[in-house]
């Protein structure tokens, strides 16, 4: 029987997948021809999705972008046997953007079916989990701490420092929480990870809680997110009836369950305390720190709180040992991160690759530029708080502290790719608008200060006191870093403060123009 | 459209507070399961949860006036979301935006008066490599405009006639 693969990635989906998934299956029923049709997640190339593969002896051959009244020519001209025909792309798995990578999180996201558990063993699932059992808990969180894992929410905290303080705090109940509230504008990579090897991210997560002595894991999802909730729901209960999850987790004796959560559509619950807050049922309010959550967590327990992408990682580096992910990357950088191209750009999707490569190379060689064609004038990195970094100043390798360095964030790897039709004081405006929509409002400077923010860039727009607004507007900017709690009202200063300083010009339009 | 009674609610609330009874801290649950099964969060819930809850009505207000996801009004048969995060932005969402307010004849965060479309901002859907997205009953679209959103409409709307604003 031939194989033939449709993701079921909600973005495969947002362009046509079912439908070309169900055209598939009537044009071989009519045609009288047998198929096993797998829903596969996405490659990542999501230029080219709906991306159709076909399993042939030379490897998955993929045909893409495919249009669901295509089905019929393309099959008509030989699809089910990989024959040419100008959308067929060739073997997958030997195009530039996939052999270039190193796939760690995405090891097996498109290739298997995301719920099979059987797939998941057959491609390296639980390998992490056995090897971390079979472990003393000290072992397992010695090894990653010499992988190097660092927090891919965005903050860069080592990982294993983090489980080493749960660990020591002495507690009867302790908890992993998985921060899935993907909230950046110009990420998704968690999302594709939950929608296409969900079982990876219940591995990391019960690791940690084997290593740190937890016994429940809740995994914090956004309400945004109906697909990967879907999935990851499905993947818990297939996960229980294997027993990878409850009380005698892979026969070994440990005991440790995980539960689902939605948000409640507040961006704000993406910063951990907010997230744990939300997890109890209550308002987002962001908490002081310290006391840091390692020690006092969810339900004022030690809580381990790490991104699905950090604990994604976990499992296969307790599968191939810690060494083997340090000698990855770049300084203090290890390891592999994914990132995701995104906005006006030509190759969009995600990219996992070791640290250290550059921004550049990333948006041009393998992003492609602009998907309009226009030049490229800025690019986003690290969600809405990370700085605009000008189309001459992309030569940055990625790596945390060169980022820092560049003055920029590397967060979460989310890049967003901006033409030159931006107006980059309407850039900085929608910064603070969109502080003023998603502050928690514990801090004065962050709750108010943003209203203030949008109210004097506009000033400064219309030429009103514009010397006088912009010393204000700074004044206001150095306020929210220092008095706000979280990053939400302490780095909103990044995108408006970036934009002024590359693009001063776009702040004078009325003036020029009018 | 059934009419909701206070007996109605009362039989909802209890039953989705036994549901989820032994969870731990459990009223944005019970919020999400209330709204799920009655398309809103009627005022007159929130007194009902805070009892069932041992809760304050000052804790089970703040909850449902916190997040964008509680709607205390009834909503429309469809529920368009669109996306004005940055990498939607620079495809070109803020006419995306324009446009489908200008074809609804609402605003952002209204209900048509005939009930039968909601249209709400988001930001970020997941989708910011084929932007500008939109998300329309739960259902994620990509690279939309306003005709694909129009198309969305009517087949979600099954028919009914679809009054554009003028």
């Amino acid at each position: 029987m031939i194989t033939v693969y449709v993701p079921c990635d909600s973005a495969a989906l947002s362009i046509g997948a079912d439908e070309v998934a169900m055209a598939i299956e009537c044009e071989a029923a009519l045609l009288g021809l047998e198929i096993d049709l797998v829903r596969n997640g996405t490659r990542g190339m999501l230029w080219l999705e709906p991306l159709v593969e076909v399993a042939t002896p030379a490897g998955r051959i993929g045909y893409g972008p495919v249009r669901p009244e295509a089905v019929a020519d393309l099959i008509a001209a030989g699809l089910l046997d990989g024959a040419d025909h100008e959308l067929n792309l060739g073997v997958v798995d030997e195009l530039p953007w996939m052999r270039d990578q190193q796939r760690l999180c995405l090891a097996r996201v498109g290739i298997t079916d995301p719920l099979s558990p059987e797939d998941y063993v057959a491609n390296g699932g639980n390998a992490g989990l056995r090897r971390a059992l079979s472990m003393p808990p000290a072992d397992v969180i010695a090894e990653v701490t010499e992988s190097g894992l660092r927090g891919r929410g965005g903050a860069g905290f080592p990982a294993g420092i983090k489980w080493k303080t749960v660990a020591d705090t002495e507690d009867d109940l302790k908890f992993v929480c998985c921060n899935a509230d993907e909230g950046d504008s110009g990420t998704f990579a968690d999302r594709i990870v939950m929608e296409g090897d969900p079982f990876s991210l219940l591995e990391g997560m019960t690791i940690a809680g084997y290593a740190v002595g937890a016994s429940e894991g809740y995994i914090y999802l956004r309400s945004e997110y109906p697909d990967a909730a879907a999935t990851t729901g499905q993947a818990i209960e297939t996960a229980r009836e294997q027993g990878w999850l409850g009380d005698d987790v892979l026969g070994s004796g440990f005991k440790f369950d995980i539960h689902l959560r939605l948000g409640g559509g507040a961006y704000i619950c993406g910063e951990e305390t907010s997230m744990l807050e939300s997890l109890e049922g209550k308002r987002g309010m962001v908490r002081a720190k310290p006391p840091i959550p390692a020690i006092t967590g969810l339900f004022g327990r030690p809580t381990v709180v790490n991104n699905v992408l950090t604990l994604t990682s976990v499992g296969a580096i307790l599968a191939d040992g810690g060494q083997g992910y340090a000698a990855l990357g770049l300084d203090r950088s290890r390891g592999t991160q994914v990132f995701q191209l995104a906005g006006n750009i030509k190759h969009g999707g995600v990219f996992e690759s070791a640290f250290g490569i550059s921004l550049e190379k990333l948006v041009n060689e393998y992003g492609g530029g602009t998907l309009s064609g226009r030049p490229l004038r800025t690019v986003q990195v690290g969600g809405p708080l990370g700085q605009y970094i000008p189309a001459d100043g992309l030569d940055i390798p990625t790596d945390y502290e060169a980022f820092a360095a560049a003055g920029a964030m590397l967060g979460h790897g989310g890049i967003v790719v901006f033409d030159d039709t931006v107006n980059m004081a309407s850039m900085a405006r929608f910064a603070m608008e969109f502080c003023v929509a998603e502050s928690c409002g514990k801090c004065t400077p962050c709750r108010v200060g943003s209203v203030r923010g949008v109210e004097t860039i506009d000033k400064i727009v219309a030429g009103v006191d514009r010397d006088r607004n912009l010393t204000l507007l700074n004044d206001l900017c150095d306020l929210m870093v220092d008095g706000s709690l979280c990053a939400m009202g302490g780095l909103t200063p990044n995108p408006v403060r970036s934009a002024l300083q590359h693009f001063p010009e776009d702040f004078s339009t009325l003036e020029a123009g009018q | 459209m059934t009419i909701q009674t206070t007996t109605d609610l009362q039989e909802v609330v209890e039953a989705v507070v036994r549901e989820h009874r032994d969870e731990r801290g459990p009223l944005l649950v019970v919020l999400q399961d209330i709204q799920r099964r009655m398309g809103h969060l009627d005022p007159d819930v929130v007194p009902l949860v805070a009892s069932a809850l041992n809760l304050s009505r000052a804790d089970v207000h703040g909850v449902v006036t916190f997040y964008h996801d509680f709607h205390e009004a009834p909503r429309g048969a469809v529920t368009i979301k669109l996306c004005r995060a940055e990498a939607c932005q620079s495809m070109g969402a803020e006419a995306v935006v324009a446009e489908v307010k200008d074809l609804l004849g609402i605003g952002i965060a209204e209900t048509a008066a005939d009930g039968s479309v909601s249209l709400d901002q988001v930001f970020c859907l997941g989708n910011c490599a084929l932007g500008p997205a939109a998300q329309i009953n739960g259902r994620l679209y990509g690279r939309v405009d306003r005709d694909t959103i129009l198309d969305v409409l009517r087949s979600d709307l099954q028919g009914e006639t679809l009054s554009e604003a003028p």
